[in-house]
């Protein structure tokens, strides 16, 4: 069950972005139809990577097991980092305000783990990887309800190695 | 009563000497132990001296008794003596008059690079002095003079010890939430002379004192999320990493002897408690679980440690001895518990409790029994114990975190206060 409110300004703001990085990708790539849908950045770029195919996944409270709707984001990415070999990647682990802050480092790197390990179980090298936690630290949204808490129970997948094409 | 001067307070180029005069045997006492005991009325006139020197002591003096919740100090404009020498006895029935039932008199004078300061406690029913005492001090300390003083009548008149004469490290918070810029902060425990010991480039956490006081442990991440224990020299700036882990440390707290970091090191997702010897570098697990163990506070005997795991389900608090082994769970009321602290005086555990989404900062003692929860609500979290043993600073975080005072009665609740946002307070020993 993926349930992810989104607040408006960050939708629009998220499909400004979209629309403008389709548009380049559309004028220099007309045909190449990607598999993981045009329209959001060039394929195999780190763009494409976040929009298309999505480079988080979120958690229930105070768990670290990946629902089916994270593991269907991680074979995603798990595809998508096949096919673009040459990137090297770290794994966020994060966690929402509530719990104290030695606890969510201790649970944001539980998350990370069983997201490195996902991708290690569909094929990815663990050489590609590290993985980080920074606990209830960095949040993304900042409201102290449950709309902003689910978005920041999350495990963030950041490409850091660029490719040589 | 005498404040004997210990080797520190010597380097620290402080004097004190008992004023001897006609000290009594007084029966001005508050007894902490006794539920709803009265603050007691206390005179605290401008100290006679330099300028508004005297003023600026005497308004210190009060501010601290005053956020004790033990006195009830006066206001000045209710005085009928205005000026009140130290060299006479003071007239007590203009203090009878307005209920004062203690009176502090003293002067404050300064030469080029010393400071001079005395003071008398006053019986103000008897008329007998109840204790005096005189400091001698750079003359840059005027505000440890005052937090000195006050630590001496809170001593006399409860018979525990003062924490007055003590600093906090936190974490100063500044910009947005979702990329705080955190710095580790010094201040006074009364929120005075805050000074700044990182840059803010690196995001920092959980700082902890050592039993001396010139050094701190705490958790910083390098650029690249790479996150580690370190140890910062408050005094000389000097920093190092602890230990060569090959993962995340973090959660550190020295030893009661200062010899030793007691911290979490995070592999491959599972948290397990090491030490490390500061002197020869040799490190050794504690635990060894699949669970998440963290958050170790050591006895003040140095033998047992309390920290939180979920290996039984949920986060709860466990007592295990200071080389591991065997740990008995303590905790078992409603809710999970995290951030354990021994208390400096051994008689109490203080936590984090948190049920649904409320916080709450409690104590309880070493074996799990008499809980009592002090402050509840969301957000409050990490206690940390001043050198008595008898109050409890916290951050309560209701839309930017703020630091807080309570005592382990729950009679107080006081804010903090700090130049912006302040969490992860920790307190310090007494300076002398």
């Amino acid at each position: 069950m993926f349930h992810l409110p989104v607040s408006a300004r960050a939708m629009k703001f998220a499909l400004a972005i979209a629309a403008a990085l389709a548009a380049s990708a559309c004028a220099k790539n007309a045909d190449d139809a990607s598999q993981f849908g045009a329209g959001a950045g060039g394929p195999g770029s780190a763009q494409e990577f976040a929009t298309s195919v999505g480079d988080r996944v979120f958690f229930e409270t105070d768990s670290s097991e990946l629902t089916s709707t994270a593991q269907a984001t991680l074979s995603k990415q798990a595809a998508w980092l096949s096919r673009y070999a040459n990137y090297s990647f770290t794994v966020e682990g994060h966690a929402d305000e509530r719990g104290t802050r030695e606890y969510n480092f201790a649970l944001g790197a539980r998350r990370a783990q069983a997201a490195h390990d996902f991708l290690v179980s569909k094929g990815i090298s663990a050489s590609r990887m590290r993985t980080v936690s920074y606990g209830k630290e960095r949040p993304v949204a900042t409201c102290d309800d449950i709309s902003c808490w689910s978005q920041n129970r999350r495990a963030v997948t950041v490409l850091s190695g660029a490719p040589s094409s | 009563m005498t404040l004997s001067i210990s080797r520190r307070s010597v380097a620290l180029g402080l004097a004190a000497t008992p004023l001897v005069g006609a000290t009594a045997r007084a029966e001005l006492v508050v007894s902490l132990d006794r539920a709803n005991f009265q603050p007691l009325p206390i005179a605290i006139p401008d100290l006679q001296g330099e300028g508004d020197l005297g003023a600026r002591v005497a308004a210190v003096i009060a501010n601290d008794l005053q956020r004790s919740g033990v006195f009830a100090p006066i206001d000045k404009r209710a005085f009928i003596d205005k000026a009140v020498s130290p060299d006479v006895m003071p007239q007590f029935d203009s203090w009878r008059a307005i209920n004062a039932q203690a009176l502090v008199t003293g002067r404050v004078q300064r030469d080029s690079a010393r400071m001079h300061a005395e003071f008398r406690l006053w019986d103000v029913s008897s008329g007998e002095q109840a204790t005096g005492q005189q400091y001698t001090t750079d003359a840059n300390n005027w505000r440890r003079v005052a937090h000195l003083i006050a630590d001496a009548i809170y001593s006399r008149i409860t018979g525990a010890g003062g924490f007055f004469d003590s600093r906090v490290v936190y974490v100063d918070e500044t910009g947005p939430k979702q990329a705080r810029r955190k710095r580790l902060a010094l201040m006074d425990q009364d929120g005075a002379n805050v000074r700044y010991l990182t840059e803010g480039n690196e995001l920092v956490v959980t700082p902890r004192f050592s039993p001396t006081s010139q050094e701190v442990t705490y958790m910083a991440f390098a650029p690249n999320g790479d996150a580690s224990v370190r140890l910062l020299n408050i005094e000389t700036g000097q920093r190092e990493i602890v230990g060569n882990f090959p993962g995340m440390t973090f959660s550190p707290r020295f030893s009661p002897d200062g010899e030793r970091v007691v911290m979490s090191l995070e592999q491959s997702g599972n948290a397990n408690i090491y030490t490390m010897d500061l002197r020869s570098r040799a490190t050794t697990r504690l635990t060894d679980t699949s669970a998440i163990d963290t958050s170790p506070s050591y006895s003040p005997d140095g033998t047992q440690i309390v920290f939180e795991s979920d290996r039984g389900g949920a986060q709860q608090l466990y007592v295990m001895g200071a080389n591991g082994g065997p740990a008995k769970r303590i905790s078992f009321g409603q809710g999970h518990y995290s951030t354990p602290v021994w208390s400096p005086k051994g008689d109490y555990i203080a936590f984090t409790r948190q049920t649904a989404n409320s916080f709450g900062i409690g104590v309880m003692k070493p074996d799990g029994s008499g809980e009592r929860i002090l402050t509840e609500g969301f957000h409050n979290e990490g206690p940390t114990w001043a050198p008595n043993g008898r109050y409890l600073m916290f951050f309560r975080d209701q839309g930017g975190a703020k630091i807080f005072m309570a005592d382990v009665t729950g009679r107080v609740d006081v804010a903090v206060p700090t130049p912006s946002f302040g969490s992860d307070p920790a307190w310090s020993p007494l300076l002398a």
